[in-house]
């Protein structure tokens, strides 16, 4: 299973979909794909994915794939698994891709079921941070701050009040086999952690951070680099949860600059000094818990 | 495994002819009163004597959606619910339904809520006649052993291809006790061939399963309408080689009991026709000319067996033991809309009765009865009766 850019194979498992210009989730999927192979089952529940690869008869995916039902990643996740498992097929895979309120608001019940289960599948979050497929609301994992049309940034409310849900800490919770955190940004690094859910025997996680330009506001070829400074930044962390303990993968250094990072993007444009330091400072508190508490 | 009588409530039953069906994959989530369906599932997946996946789930939304996932690489697959469950699984009724998984769902009939109650009436399942799974009513213990054999040969007909929803009254049904015939594993196996279909995912030939189709949505629907026409004749042909096979038939979409010479028919759904007929016998004992006839399905809904009857008698009632609110009980509409194609249709009483378990006895049939022949007779009869309430009504 190659997990690198010189051994990733040539094939394509997903192309032709109907995607935004600079897409991330897009890019983690496809590449996700890569390293699982053509024996993969697929479910992707409602959202920008599934909308623009599933359209019948121009079907984007060339291995077996489903819509699932907003609510169902994980169940339907298990269904594929048990049917597969009755009739004896042998060496595949069975992913599921759902979005950040796919995963974290309306999804987050038949997840941790799976996980609970153990049923051997891999669930990757792609996190683009709100409901971009309906024309960017605000999801449970929308970060504080964040304009959205549910939570527009006036002179009463900057944007996004809540906290984003720590939905890596709530699947390892769990006491799941694997689950780990990974951004497009660094995209070994979550090809590496793709390749190791697949070899799991029981439930896997991966949680990878997925700008959308189109949600986000920043240039259409500036994808990547946003996925990149979200962790140089401190604000996304790279880590593994295995053998029920956490690792960090990347410790920064010196953290770049958080108010860089953020008036990049025309979601956060509105915010004052005073915002950006309340940022800052939950970052600073975040990582002194996990540079206490997680091996490095 | 050869066969045998055994003593066994509704919901047992169920779960012996689960077994029978041998099914790949069995997801469910517990409610009162389709329990112990499930316990005894788990029975037989412990001891060895089914050799299923089961699946525990966190609610009966992923109960039918892990059903989905399995159906959707080719799996046989059961699960159960009732009430307010089958109402969390809605968004999934249609889903199957629509991408022609042939899953098979017992559905213990329960009461909604609110007010909450445990007891049975009919409100939850007819709620979802529209959702394109195939609708049984069983009557006894006996008929829902059989129905669930036979649900997955007319599910899994390639001219059908559609879910079916097995229902048992709750308590009345599920929790009763009967003698019943147990067929053995052999003849079951020989009735009841593998499930093979091309409509799923596929490792040798990787395809898509519940797509989008905008601008062919219209077409896929109609042919799901046409398919669902030819299942009436397919489920005439099992309950035949049923059988042939088994001795037990039921008749197909709908059993008349002595309608033959009948004035007045009643029509039921459930296990009220089992009241019904030792009061029919009764009074044609003492020479009214009554009969009734079971609805077994409701979709697709038996018309023309309605029509025929419809078309002999002076009056006919309708019991249902539901309502929807703001109209008449669900069975009477769809009666009402097939006998109006009649040049002279019968007069007819809706007679809503059982709500939340309430019970309706002997005495309230021979009443209804005695409505239907006066109404036969040219009398002005009220369209719709409250059956045994505790209250005064303005009809």
């Amino acid at each position: 299973m190659a997990t690198n850019a010189r051994e990733l194979t040539n094939t394509e498992f997903l192309y032709g979909h109907r995607a935004c210009a600079g897409c991330g989730g897009s890019l983690a999927l496809r590449l996700a794909m890569k390293v699982l192979g053509p024996r993969t089952f697929v479910a992707i529940p409602a959202n920008c994915m599934s909308a623009v690869s599933f359209l019948y008869p121009q079907i984007s995916f060339t291995t077996n794939a489903m819509i699932s039902p907003f609510p169902a990643t994980g169940a339907v996740l298990s269904g594929i698994e048990a049917g597969a498992r009755a009739l004896g097929f042998k060496d595949y895979s069975v992913v599921g891709f759902a979005g950040d309120g796919g995963t974290a608001d309306i999804g987050i019940q038949a997840l941790s079921g799976a996980i609970d289960r153990g049923d051997r599948v891999i669930y990757v979050c792609y996190d683009n941070e709100a409901y971009m497929n309906t024309g960017i609301q605000k999801s449970g994992l929308t970060p504080f701050g964040s304009r959205t049309t549910t939570s527009p940034a006036g002179r009463n409310i900057p944007g996004a009040a809540g906290r984003k849900k720590d939905m890596f800490e709530i699947v390892a919770a769990h006491g799941i086999e694997y689950a780990a955190t990974a951004s497009i940004g660094y995209l070994e690094d979550f090809l590496k952690k793709i390749g190791k859910a697949a070899r799991c025997r029981t439930t896997s996680y991966i949680h990878v951070l997925s700008p959308c330009a189109t949600g986000w506001g920043f240039p259409v070829e500036q994808t990547v680099e946003m996925g990149k400074e979200a962790v140089d930044c401190g604000l996304w962390v790279l880590a593994e949860y295995e053998d029920e303990e956490f690792v960090l993968n990347r410790k920064p250094k010196e953290f770049s600059c958080v108010g860089d990072y953020l008036k990049k993007q025309a979601r956060f444009k509105h915010l004052k000094e005073k915002e950006v330091e309340f940022i800052t400072a939950n970052r600073d508190k975040k990582w002194e818990k996990i540079l206490k508490n997680w091996k490095a | 495994m050869p066969g045998c009588r055994i003593f066994v409530s509704g919901d047992e039953a169920v779960a012996e002819a689960v077994r029978l069906a041998r099914p790949h994959v069995i997801s469910a989530y517990p409610i009162t009163p389709q329990t112990v369906v499930v316990e005894r599932i788990s029975d037989f997946v412990e001891d060895g004597s089914l050799k299923s996946e089961y699946l525990h789930v966190e609610s009966e939304h992923s109960a039918m959606s892990a059903a989905l996932g399995a159906a959707a690489v080719g799996a046989r697959t059961f699960t159960a619910t009732s009430s307010q469950g089958l109402l969390y699984m809605a968004e999934l009724l249609p889903y199957v339904s629509g991408a022609r998984f042939p899953i098979v769902m017992m559905n213990a009939n329960r009461t909604l809520a609110t007010p909450w109650a445990l007891l049975s009436d009919h409100r939850d399942s007819l709620s979802q006649i529209d959702s394109g799974w195939i609708q049984v009513y069983c009557e006894d213990a006996q008929e829902a052993l059989d129905m669930i054999i036979q649900a997955y040969r007319i599910a899994e007909d390639p001219r059908v291809m559609a879910p079916i929803m097995v229902n048992l009254d709750g308590f009345l049904l599920t929790h009763t006790y009967e003698m019943v015939e147990l067929p053995g594993q052999e003849e079951v196996d020989a009735f009841l061939p593998p499930y093979r279909t091309g409509n799923k995912m596929d490792l040798d030939d990787p395809k898509t399963v519940c797509y989008a189709a905008m601008d062919e949505y219209m077409e896929f629907h109609m042919k799901q309408e046409l398919d669902m026409r030819k299942a009436p004749a397919v489920i005439a042909e099992v309950d035949r080689a049923f059988g042939d096979r088994f001795g037990r038939s039921y008749g197909g979409m709908v059993e008349p009991y002595r309608c033959e010479d009948a004035e007045v028919v009643l029509l039921t759904l459930g296990t009220v026709t089992g009241t019904a007929r030792v009061v029919v016998d009764a009074m044609r004992e003492e020479g009214h000319r009554v009969g009734l006839a079971k609805l077994r399905f409701m979709r697709p809904f038996p018309r023309q067996e309605i029509l025929e009857i419809a078309g002999r008698v002076k009056a006919m009632g309708v019991i249902d033991k539901d309502i929807s609110v703001g109209y008449e009980g669900i069975v009477f509409t769809n009666v009402n809309s097939s006998v109006c194609d009649l040049a002279s249709p019968p007069p007819r009483i809706n007679f809503i009765g059982g709500l939340g378990g309430r019970n309706i006895s002997k005495g309230h049939v021979r009443g209804m009865f005695g409505q239907l022949l006066k109404l036969a007779g040219g009398e002005g009869m009220e369209r719709i009766q409250f059956i045994n309430v505790g209250c005064e009504h303005n009809g």
